[in-house]
């Protein structure tokens, strides 16, 4: 019995795997979150946004990376990020004003606009294939743990090595800073107020002299920028591949279901409410169990529930257990 | 509503899962307002025979007039759909306004967007959804001086002095007010901006006789700060008592117009309105 190895074990295996994925879903759930608590819709083509947005950065890391210039054992998109984020909401308001405001004029039902939102999709889905092509990409530098798993066996003399990848800590970092820096700006400054009063109630809005317009332009400039973030972490920490970005959209929209749609602090609960489920069922248990357990008991399989080739089905699963018995989510939001 | 746009008809789909209908706005955002003329010598603000509807509807009101002097209470009573609401919307610009015209302080405004009436110094308090529930009452506050680019905490001090309950829940979300409280709320958000005339759609609609008496007490208060408030009620009799003049609207038409004690007196108002 080794407990401590089987902390370790666990630690490399699943928490921290599951603290970076959950941390990528809840700023993807935030996206959605916030188009569905103020622009009334769920939008399906909020993966493929995710998608675009890490596309530009990618195309701008490779131009710096041609150019020489780089983060040192930083990744070097963390440099092209904001140019991502400025590609993305360029792309994201030139849908705007071509497609959604027509359906906003006409004061369309919110499912009419759901079922806009997947054409969008498949349009963005195209133009990021066509641009970058369909194949993986690995656009990660720099230095790639800060601290891997043999350094840490040396320095612990453990039999278990816990490597953490600089992408990890970049993720839990950036993503922390990003949800302090949404729930400041929603909360505390006059322009997020004024978008949460118009969640709240459009008309009203209206005549207190909040200009719709430009609350859901700034909507989507804070949408394009949470989703190119989360794409990029995404992307960083695995590898940016179209299809990939758009099988995200389930497990995305499970943790902002989960937490409870139109609510942020609902968006990141979920967020790894998902992940943990996700990394902890896909996850062989055996090296686990075999720590845990006297010796010479540990078990012949693998102890895997599911294999990680059904890890969506985990996703599904929570998310129809939630709209059965708390179909307002954890955190009330505002689905009924 | 019947309503011939195929973009407004959800087809029966309700799934809250992947549409948020809750508060989404009815009132058309008209693009711009028309110019603003110089009308001298005319009283406070005037609805002037006043005909018009919603859309491409049929008129509901028939060259209706309203209107409320400096420092006056302009009360709009009537009947069940006698079209209160409809001839405080139109002073308001929230309907198409065939033929009349609307003026506040000397000018004309009559193509003017609800907005910019708002920004012109009319205060509007709407029958329902008046609050930002999500809100605090403190946010709500803030939100009715949106427009305001100086400092408003001197106005919001006032509206706590006008409403000490505000005060004391100034934290608390407003949905979590009662009904009386919620209608603080919503006048209170409505004088932030600072109204040059107050506009009340039944401001005791569906709250306790104990609650309505006390919401008339403040409207008397909020008035006597010199604010001009027009206001349509359901309870005629207790709206007159406090009115300097009073509106009997019929299917859309003046029926009656006299000071509020004239009317309460008037044998026939009071046989067909206020119940003998």
């Amino acid at each position: 019995m080794d407990l401590l190895n089987a902390f370790i074990t666990l630690a490399n295996f699943v928490i921290i795997p599951a603290i970076a994925y959950g941390s990528q879903l809840a700023l993807g759930a935030l996206g959605v979150t916030l188009i569905y608590g103020i622009l009334r819709f769920s939008n399906f083509a909020h993966g493929d946004t995710m998608a675009f947005g890490t596309m530009v950065t990618i195309l701008i890391t490779w131009l710096f990376q041609a150019w020489g210039i780089s983060l040192g054992v930083l990744p070097t998109a963390l440099l092209a990020l904001p140019f991502g984020i400025a590609g993305c909401a360029a792309f994201v308001l030139l849908t705007d004003r071509a497609v959604y405001r027509f359906y906003r004029t006409q004061k369309a039902k919110p499912v009419i606009l759901v079922i806009v939102s997947m054409g969008v999709m498949f349009i963005m889905n195209g133009v990021v294939r066509f641009i970058i092509g369909p194949d993986d990409h690995n656009f990660s530098d720099g230095e790639r743990f800060i601290i891997s798993a043999r350094t840490f066996r040396e320095l612990t003399g453990l039999q278990e090595g816990l490597a953490i990848r600089t992408s990890t800590g970049i993720t839990v970092i950036t993503a922390v800073v990003v949800v302090a820096l949404l729930f400041w700006f929603l909360n505390k400054t006059r322009t997020g107020k004024s978008m949460r009063a118009y969640s709240d109630n459009e008309d009203l809005a209206l005549l207190s002299g909040i200009n719709p317009e430009r609350v859901v332009l700034v909507t989507w400039v804070i949408v394009a920028a949470l989703a190119t973030v989360a794409g990029t972490l995404y992307g960083l920490d695995k590898s940016f591949k179209a299809f990939t970005y758009f099988q995200l959209l389930l497990p995305i929209f499970a943790s902002a279901i989960v937490g409870g749609l139109g609510s942020p602090v609902g968006a990141i609960a979920g967020g790894f409410v998902i992940a943990f489920s996700e990394v902890t069922i896909t996850y062989a248990w055996k090296k686990v169990i075999v720590y845990v357990l006297p010796d010479g008991m540990g078990p012949d399989g693998l102890v895997q529930l599911l294999s990680t080739d059904y890890k969506f089905a985990v996703s599904f699963i929570i998310l129809l257990v939630v709209l059965l018995f708390r179909p307002t989510g954890l955190f009330k939001g505002k689905s009924v | 509503m019947s309503n011939s746009n195929p973009y407004q008809d959800d087809r029966g789909n309700k799934d809250r899962s992947i549409t948020n209908p809750g508060g989404q706005g009815t009132a058309e955002v008209r693009r711009k307002s028309g110019p603003v003329t110089a009308a001298p010598d005319t009283p406070f603000l005037i609805g002037e025979s006043m005909t018009g509807g919603y859309g491409k509807g049929p008129d509901i009101l028939h060259d209706c007039t309203i209107a409320v002097d400096r420092g006056e209470i302009a009360v709009i009573v009537g009947p069940n759909g006698a079209g209160k609401s409809t001839a405080m919307k139109a002073v308001f610009g929230m309907l198409d306004v065939r033929s009349g015209r609307v003026l506040l302080d000397g000018e004309d405004i009559t193509t003017l967007t609800p907005q910019d009436r708002v920004i012109k110094g009319m205060g509007f308090v709407p029958q329902t959804h008046n609050i930002f529930t999500s809100m605090t009452v403190e946010e709500n506050l803030e939100m009715g001086a949106f427009i305001r680019t100086d400092d408003f905490r001197d106005t919001m001090a006032q509206v706590y002095d006008l409403f000490p309950i505000l005060k004391e829940k100034r934290r608390q979300p407003a949905g979590e007010l009662s009904g009386g409280q919620r209608q603080q709320v919503a006048v209170g958000r409505a004088l932030m901006t600072r109204p040059k005339v107050l506009m009340l759609d039944e401001p005791t609609a569906g709250v306790s006789p104990i609650v309505m008496d006390e919401l008339f007490d403040r409207i008397i208060e909020v008035a006597r700060t010199g604010i001009p408030i027009l206001m349509v009620e359901q309870n005629a009799r207790q709206a007159l008592e406090i009115a300097d003049k009073g509106y009997v609207l019929v299917q859309g038409r003046n029926a009656f117009t006299d000071t509020g004690k004239a009317l309460m007196a008037d044998p026939e108002v009071r046989r067909s309105f206020l119940g003998g």
